[in-house]
């Protein structure tokens, strides 16, 4: 376990060194220059020419990736020239309303999900599976902007049940978690779809196999063979899938932040990429894929912990 | 002699496309206490339906259309599902064919039998001795240790060691054995058939053993039944019924048993033909349009004659007929 962990974890900061690296070319080959932005369109060249230099956006792109990544090595992530601020200040202080939102969003998805899809397994082609059925399709197909309109203006708006912006009160826990029920949910709902149909498939394939036979051959009962020996199975690919898909769920975050009006990292690289703010782009987008990376990592260890036959690989 | 388990005219239908197919008729069978009971028959016979009939777990479109099966004189066709699966792993459980796959991969070996002693109202230091115990008993070494380890960490007769434990661990009054040895090695089969036998006398369950192996059944059991097409043709003692076989059927099976063979043969004998339609069973003996004796009196069902004792045949010409 401990051996297959640390190539895991040598694997996701290799994917890290990887993804920013590229990123960092691509935000630097865009058109656009940040002097425009940030000194305004009347500053003289001269004044542009030295704005540049600081910056050392004259360099090759290859020297300017080399000490990009010497600096963030040695713990200095740059300043936000927007606000004049550290940039570890910006996103660290964004990035636990986006985990929030995110860790919130695979609640709903993989409780919603595995009951659902489990359900509708143990229900099969019922017309509660097929409405189910329907429905997770319908979740699928939702884009996340469009699911976060309209529970906003349903739940919110109309109903009054939850409040409409904001991240709640710091210090409150009830009041934070009041505030990050419903864009949570609206980010999560594609991946209760998902997760659902995923659980239903590969629980409909658990309950043909032999060890199902067993266990009800040996009196066990009903529930405890569906929702105990088959599920364990079942819910396998679904963690791997959540893994992954919460890199599509921080890309739904960033359109969740903007119409919840929730501060989060999502909001900050939307604001800095068009602000062409590079230094905090950088940083946002750095935090943002070590922590894809390493919820996929997390989630590659669940599923070691949950199947023991993937320990011994 | 008491009977363990009585099977009465079982009749078991599957709903398909093409109709209802008849996968058993009119099946009788006995198992008396204490005794092995062999049912020996090539694939397509109904082995697995009857298993499934007799556990009550058939697949949704399977239907026991008339016949009853009695375990010490309680019904189990039509009895509350409830009662159904208390009786499962503790009056009658199983041994099924493949090691590798009829144990859940994602729980370890310890937890699979503490789950099968839910019922025992003792404590789980007693379930976990009790557990290790058996595993002890059925040759697996280091007992303590396995049960803590996953199934794909053990070989496949260790597996079946654990599955076959796991089958006697509450003493059922009925052990069925389904192809137990046939996914295994030739000197491993030896083995399990020497562990079943130890087993059998100690514990004092009945044995349903279900082979194609017809040396295997001749080793093992007291009596056998033959099956074809979802009948059973012939029962008797196994030394009777491998001796004078009476049904042209057991003759065939015994003549094509590659183990008995007496000259080398380039090409494996087999029974000329193929299994009936079971949507629409011909009427008259079964075997009819297989076989070589049959005449125009095989047109008329034949019904069980007695050839000596508890030795019968299903065939017009079996016993005293009209051979």
């Amino acid at each position: 376990m401990l051996q297959y962990a640390f190539q895991r974890v040598l694997l996701a900061l290799a994917i890290v060194f990887v993804a920013i690296s590229a990123l960092f070319t691509i935000m630097i080959t865009l058109p656009g220059d940040p002097t425009t932005v940030l000194l305004g369109p009347r500053a003289t060249p001269e004044l542009r020419a030295e704005f540049r230099a600081n910056m050392g956006l004259d360099d090759p792109v290859l020297v300017q990736i080399v000490n990009f990544w010497g600096r963030i090595l040695s713990g200095d992530m740059g300043m936000d020239y927007n606000r004049n601020r550290p940039v570890a200040e910006a996103v660290f202080s964004a990035l636990p309303h986006t985990m929030a939102l995110v860790f919130g969003a695979i609640f709903w998805s993989a409780t919603l999900g595995i009951l659902l899809g489990a359900f509708s397994a143990d229900n099969r082609n019922s017309w509660l599976d097929r409405v189910t059925g329907v429905l997770s399709v319908g979740f699928i197909a939702a884009p996340s902007f469009v699911v976060a309109l309209y529970s906003l203006l349903l739940f919110s708006v109309t109903l009054r049940w939850f409040p409409t912006i904001g991240a709640g009160e710091p210090g409150d826990l009830a009041s934070r978690l009041y505030h990050l029920a419903l864009p949570s949910f609206a980010i999560g709902l594609a991946w209760v779809g998902y997760v659902a149909r995923i659980v239903r498939a590969s629980m409909l394939e658990t309950l043909g196999e032999n060890y199902i036979r067993t266990a009800r051959a040996f009196g066990l009962t009903r529930r405890k063979v569906i929702y105990n020996y088959a599920l364990r199975v079942a819910i396998l690919p679904a963690v791997q899938v959540l893994g992954v898909g919460i890199g599509g769920m921080l890309s739904s975050a960033v359109f969740a932040e903007i119409v919840f009006s929730r501060p989060g990292i999502g909001s900050l690289i939307y604001d800095s990429v068009s602000g062409r703010n590079y230094p905090v782009v950088m940083g946002s987008m750095l935090v943002a894929i070590g922590f894809f990376v390493t919820c996929a990592l997390i989630a590659d260890l669940v599923n070691a912990a949950l199947d023991p036959r993937q320990r011994v690989k | 002699m008491t009977e363990t388990l009585t099977v009465d005219g079982l009749t078991v239908h599957y709903a398909t496309r093409e109709g209802a197919l008849q996968a058993l008729r009119d099946v009788d069978l006995n198992v008396p206490a204490g005794q092995i009971v062999g049912i020996v028959g090539e694939s397509g016979c109904g082995k697995s339906t009857l298993i499934n009939a007799l556990l009550q777990l058939m697949s949704e479109n399977a239907r026991i259309a008339a016949g009853s099966v009695t375990l010490e004189g309680e019904e189990l066709v039509g009895a509350p599902s409830r009662r159904l699966r208390d009786m499962r792993g503790r009056d009658i459980s199983v041994v099924f064919q493949d090691p590798m796959t009829s144990l859940n991969p994602v729980l370890t070996i310890g937890r699979q039998m503490h789950d099968i002693q839910y019922r025992e109202k003792i404590s789980r230091a007693e379930k976990t001795r009790r557990a290790a115990d058996m595993l002890g008993r059925v040759g697996l070494p280091d007992p303590v240790a396995k049960l803590d380890a996953y199934p794909h960490e053990l070989s496949g007769g260790q597996r079946q060691r654990v599955a076959i434990a796991m089958a006697v661990l509450m003493r059922p009054k009925l052990l069925i054995a389904d192809e137990p040895t046939t996914a295994l090695d030739a000197t491993l089969e030896v083995q399990i058939i020497d562990l079943l036998k130890e087993l059998q006398r100690e514990i004092g369950c009945a044995i349903l053993f279900i082979s194609h192996h017809l040396g295997v059944i001749a080793e093992l059991c007291d009596r056998v039944v033959v099956m074809y097409a979802g009948e059973a043709v012939e029962e008797g003692p196994v030394a009777d019924v491998f001796n004078t076989p009476s049904h042209p059927y057991t003759a065939k099976l015994i003549e094509c048993d590659p183990g008995r063979m007496k000259t080398k043969a380039a090409l494996l004998p087999a029974i000329p033909g193929d299994l009936p339609d079971l949507t629409a069973p011909p009427t008259g003996c079964i075997f009819r349009d297989r076989c070589d004796k049959a005449a125009e009196i095989c047109r008329t069902s034949p019904t069980p004659s007695a050839v000596t004792g508890a030795h019968w045949a299903r065939c017009h010409f079996a016993g005293g007929g009209r051979q």
